[in-house]
């Protein structure tokens, strides 16, 4: 077989290499360099090989913030799957309905993060906050700055705010891709609610709601902004998640070398973690 | 197994409807016998999914009653009607196993476990996916699928009809055939009444015993696959089946005979006055002779020769027209066109004028 080489062909990837070296490759490296060395100031910089990886996870303030955020990731995941499907099913198919609710459900995803931390930080507050104020007015004891309970409560409501209408738009968009034939045969049929539910919107819902899992896991597990707005991550440590402690550690510690290295295990986690996910869903999906 | 009654049933989708254009199905007045295997044919948007639809309760009709052995079942959801429908595209669960697809409305029925698995595996055996039992439906072919639909509709024993809306479009010709006849053969083993919807005359004549031919919302006409290619009620049956179609031509009738252009035709008889409309008159291709003597001077544009017979594409007085020849026929190279007299219909505004000789309802 006769090949032609024609080496500059290369040149016509030279962009993208480009623009993937300054966006990914040389951020990436940069935070390995600072991981496997120390600093003491003054631009100087000695070789520390693995130690701060092993710092990182050998210290229990790091296994805590992931306990936290695993935490966190697991309760968002089981409120907002199943809430966002139940939206989704009772939203109309038809008539101006339609148009009505997708507005709705689109607005809290087009609000900017901090917007959103500072709209709850402000929405919870005991002094003027309609939901602190009018919560304690009715005899509940609320406080999201004092009590993790409910600093932990007012975070996972302001996500589950936040977020269900990217799984409710995902849902609905698997539902209305469902042929009437689908639900037609299953009249005919004599299925129940639950045997279409299970039968037909379930697995015709199965590729979104796949994304919308891990859309909302990967969100969720790097979650920054809305709490750290809210609560700052207290009290005390109880909201600090993993994100907020790596910011904690970069900038208020200023301890590079290891705040390098935890960014790095994180980044693996959230690969690793993301690749279970994908392979775990793909093979239910296409189980024989 | 019943009789389906359809009294006076009209449908529009939209509300409010005003004339008769609103009307996707113009009025329907007709019983479809108990056990009775019967096509409802017509071209694409005439209405016939609609009536299919509407016996089955998919849609409730916007007016008149439907009947089931004399019972009024308009109101009644379609569980309550127990009916089986097929539809044109393949609908299978995807996550359940061929078998558990088959088993499904009999499940929902709480049907027993084992009566169940008798009549799942004998739906399995006769559309030949037996192999296939344990295999989940989402990995078959467009074929297999909609055989699985099929059986979905013939598994249970116990319902009023089974409907077909075009359930072989999807299927390739071979296996058409063998379904079609295995629908026939079930037809005869437990007598369904079957009603069966499709725009393809060949599947319609072979599948019915009677067949209802639709067009633009309104059964043109209801009879035997003879009674359509002898006497078609409307032009548009002489059109629609046949193939060719019937030859349409304009006319003048003067007692039993046509004057067409400055020829004069022979009919069998007087038609019935009085005709309203343009007068024409139809003859198959199967019943126009060519000779070198007797009729009208006509022209060939074309043959085609289609193995068993040959098409002959002539013109006669500037208007197209059709013949059909055995394969053995010479076509004469200055032909002359007779037309068989008992084959002659006349129409008047495209409905066919019975003979004064014929009783009332021969053509109905």
């Amino acid at each position: 077989m006769n090949r032609t080489w024609n080496n500059r062909a290369w040149f016509m990837v030279l962009p993208v290499l480009v623009l993937v070296a300054f966006s990914a490759v040389i951020p990436l490296m940069t935070v390995v360099n600072y991981s496997v060395q120390d600093t003491f100031g003054n631009n100087q910089f000695f070789w520390a090989g693995t130690e701060w990886y092993e710092d990182v996870l050998s210290s229990d303030r790091f296994w805590n913030s992931m306990a936290r955020n695993l935490a966190f990731s697991a309760i968002i995941l089981a409120i907002e799957v199943p809430l966002g499907i139940f939206v989704a099913l009772n939203m109309p198919k038809k008539g101006w309905g339609v148009p009505v609710c997708l507005v709705l459900m689109a607005l809290p995803l087009l609000i900017p993060w901090n917007v959103v931390g500072t709209i709850w930080q402000v929405f919870g507050r005991v002094d003027i906050g309609l939901l602190g104020y009018v919560a304690n007015a009715l005899g509940f004891d609320y406080n999201y700055v004092s009590d993790p309970f409910d600093a932990w409560v007012t975070v996972i409501v302001m996500d589950v705010w936040h977020w269900t209408s990217l799984v409710v738009l995902l849902c609905y968009a698997g539902l209305v891709s469902i042929p009437d034939a689908y639900y037609q045969a299953a009249r005919i049929d004599g299925a129940s609610r639950l045997a279409i539910f299970r039968f037909i919107q379930l697995p015709k819902m199965n590729r979104v709601l796949l994304i919308a899992v891990l859309l909302r896991f990967m969100d969720s597990f790097m979650i920054y902004t809305e709490p750290f707005v809210v609560t700052g991550g207290g009290p005390g440590n109880t909201t600090t998640f993993l994100s907020i402690d790596l910011v904690k550690l970069a900038i208020g510690e200023f301890n590079l070398g290891e705040a390098a290295a935890m960014s790095i295990i994180y980044f693996l986690i959230i690969l690793l973690m993301s690749w279970v996910f994908y392979t775990v869903m793909t093979n239910v999906d296409s189980e024989k | 197994m019943a009789q389906i009654e359809l009294d006076h049933i009209r449908h529009a989708y939209g509300p409010a409807p005003k004339s008769d254009a609103d009307f996707a199905l113009k009025e329907v007045h007709h019983t479809f016998r108990d056990g009775g295997a019967y096509a409802l044919l017509g071209p694409s948007g005439c209405g016939k999914t609609t009536l299919l639809n509407i016996i089955s309760g998919l849609l409730h009709a916007s007016e008149g009653r439907l009947l089931f052995d004399g019972q009024d079942v308009s109101r009644l959801s379609t569980q309550e009607r127990n009916i089986a429908q097929v539809f044109q595209f393949p609908v299978v669960y995807d996550t359940m196993t061929v078998y558990d697809n088959l088993a499904f409305p009999l499940r929902n029925r709480g049907i027993a476990e084992p009566d169940v698995d008798r009549k799942v595996r004998e739906i399995l055996e006769m559309i030949d996916l037996g192999d296939w039992a344990k295999r989940k439906a989402r990995g078959l072919t467009a074929d297999q699928k909609q055989k699985i639909s099929l059986g979905r509709g013939l598994v249970r024993s116990d319902v009023n009809a089974i409907l077909f809306d075009e359930p072989l479009t999807v299927i390739d010709p071979h296996m058409k055939w063998v379904l079609r006849s295995q629908l026939k053969q079930l037809h005869r083993r437990f007598g369904h009444t079957m009603v069966y919807v499709t725009h393809d005359q060949t599947e319609a004549l072979t599948f019915a015993d009677d067949v209802v031919v639709m067009y633009e919302g309104e059964v043109v006409q209801i009879g035997t696959p003879d009674e359509l290619f002898a006497r078609p009620r409307h032009t548009f049956v002489g059109y629609f089946i046949g193939s060719p179609g019937m030859n349409v031509l304009p006319v003048s009738v003067e007692g039993a005979r046509a004057k067409f252009g400055d020829a004069w035709i022979d009919l069998p008889d007087r038609p019935r006055g009085p005709m309203g409309g343009a007068i024409e008159l139809g003859i198959r291709p199967e019943f126009v002779q060519l000779g070198r003597h007797d009729g009208m001077p006509a022209e060939i544009v074309k043959v085609e020769d289609i193995g068993r017979h040959k098409i002959v594409r002539a013109k006669l007085q500037d208007h197209a027209i059709s013949a059909i020849l055995r394969e053995d026929e010479e076509v004469p190279s200055e032909p002359r066109v007779r037309f068989a007299p008992e084959a002659i219909n006349i129409y008047a505004g495209s409905w066919r004028v019975d003979y004064e000789t014929e009783g009332e309802g021969v053509s109905a």
